[in-house]
């Protein structure tokens, strides 16, 4: 991706410099990273609600009679799971079963699809459809015109006053005002939604939020609050030299039916995989960071300070023979080895 | 609760915005409510060995955030005679109070000339103004 000679803003970007939010370059644009701080941030999001502006995430419609069509054959969770008003996490993936992106899609119509994508990937994702696009679809870029308030926490929906209902599910309503499609998704294990509403709307849905009492929150609490809960990021975790089978991401993949790359996923799932993505925990004093080594192989792809555990935690590809819960590790934290274990995912839930 | 800005003038300063209290022939070291305000949280301190020596202008240790970490630069050269354990345990304290309980470590001077080489406060400021 070239380089872009100015950061984009989303239309949050002055709330956030009048809130005093540090403000990052993140994928192209300018985003707060946080703002009284990544731990406060993150336990607001565990304890009550939070909101993020993601409003830089990429937004593609793909509609026609032949959109589904295009879609099954390009993305690797089978539609046929989902109807109108509903949800789910696939994989846009390659040839070679690597992982272009992993988004959610929103069947929004019978004959008309919603993809949410990463930020980093949204031309490729927008490229890579629209090089397959078959007579009878149509792939269109919305992402100017729409921003996104992810709403995350266990009294998020409360706050909002909005009605119980089941994740991947979606609804469209009129919150404060504003119109919004109220999705029962997001990136930190906790209840709550994403909020996507046109983009002159965004600052008054944001304000509305906040009114509602959820705590402004950064990117920094984002990748602490998935990675405690162990949800992979693109261009750390995964990305096109990963496959969803070692990423601990089959479940995301119809094996059963015909999408680009099936057949190296099917390869990869008959002999199994070599090395695994696996969770683990620091038993020194360390945090792991992506990128260190660990022994006998494998490498740290995500790593931080967990802020509920009070640990330092991180996901790492390892050779299969280290990949159980309770193996112990040794990783190479700039010079020095430092123990930790697998764990089973997710590393942090909830005590009920 | 992090601290309000400040620089106490009965300090010397290093420009990788580090502090020195020179008392005698020993020196307690950390870092500046600057260091601690740019790297926000701290969640850890990786301090040095009793005993080993730390080089002025080198790195004795490091200080993490969630999001980021960063070598800690001697402002002085010496012997260490003892590392901050409240900090190792809790490393907040850094940002809570970075001239008094968030102090590092304590140093035995080995060249009390190069104290000379170091910043006054109004020096540092202006360093910080710079940045």
């Amino acid at each position: 991706m070239p380089m872009p000679q100015t950061l984009l803003h989303t239309p949050l970007h002055d709330r956030h410099v009048e809130l005093g939010a540090r403000m990052v370059p993140f994928a192209g644009w300018e985003m707060p990273v946080q703002y009284a701080g990544v731990i406060p941030e993150h336990r607001a999001v565990r304890m009550d609600a939070g909101v993020f502006d993601v409003s830089h995430m990429g937004e593609l419609e793909v509609e026609g009679p032949r959109a589904r069509e295009l879609l099954q054959g390009a993305l690797s969770n089978d539609l046929d799971r989902i109807s109108v008003g509903e949800a789910q996490y696939t994989l846009l993936t390659s040839r070679d079963g690597g992982i272009v992106d992993d988004l959610i899609v929103y069947r929004v119509g019978e004959c008309s699809y919603l993809l949410v994508v990463n930020a980093a990937n949204r031309e490729t994702d927008y490229a890579w459809l629209k090089e397959r696009e078959i007579h009878g679809s149509d792939v269109r870029d919305v992402s100017e015109d729409c921003a996104l308030l992810a709403v995350q926490g266990p009294r998020a929906i409360e706050r909002l006053g909005l009605p119980p209902a089941p994740p991947f599910t979606y609804a469209e309503t009129v919150l404060d005002g504003v119109e919004v499609m109220v999705n029962r998704t997001g990136y930190t294990g906790e209840d709550g939604c994403e909020l996507l509403c046109m983009t002159e709307d965004a600052v008054r849905l944001w304000d509305a939020v906040l009114e509602r009492g959820a705590v402004p929150c950064g990117l920094g609490a984002r990748d602490t609050l998935r990675l405690e809960v162990c949800y992979p990021l693109h261009g750390n975790d995964i990305g096109l030299d990963t496959d969803a089978i070692s990423a601990g991401l089959g479940w995301a993949c119809a094996l059963d039916k015909e999408f680009e790359g099936v057949e190296a996923l099917r390869l990869v799932k008959a002999d199994g995989p070599e090395r695994r993505l696996v969770a683990f925990v620091m038993e020194d004093k360390a945090i792991p960071r992506q990128g260190m080594p660990i022994e006998g192989g494998g490498e740290v792809t995500s790593g931080s300070h967990s802020p509920m555990l009070e640990v330092g935690i991180g996901m790492g590809y390892v050779p299969v023979a280290q990949a159980s819960p309770g193996t112990e590790l040794t990783i190479d934290v700039r010079g020095r080895p430092r123990r930790a274990r697998v764990v089973k995912k997710p590393i942090y839930k909830r005590e009920d | 609760m992090a601290a309000a800005e400040s620089y106490p003038d009965d300090l010397k300063y290093h420009e990788e915005h580090d502090w020195a209290r020179v008392e005698g022939d020993e020196a307690t070291l950390g870092i500046t409510w600057f260091a601690a305000d740019a790297l926000g949280e701290l969640v850890h301190f990786e301090p040095p060995e009793v005993g080993a020596s730390v080089t002025k202008d080198q790195s004795y240790g490091e200080v993490e955030s969630v999001k980021a970490v960063s070598d800690v630069i001697a402002p002085l050269s010496g012997e260490v005679l003892a590392v901050n354990e409240q900090v190792v345990g809790e490393p907040e304290t850094v940002n809570d109070d970075p001239y008094g309980n968030g102090w590092l470590i304590r140093i035995r001077l080995s060249d009390a000339g190069e104290v000379d080489s170091l910043l006054d406060v109004e020096a540092y400021r202006q360093v910080l103004a710079n940045q």
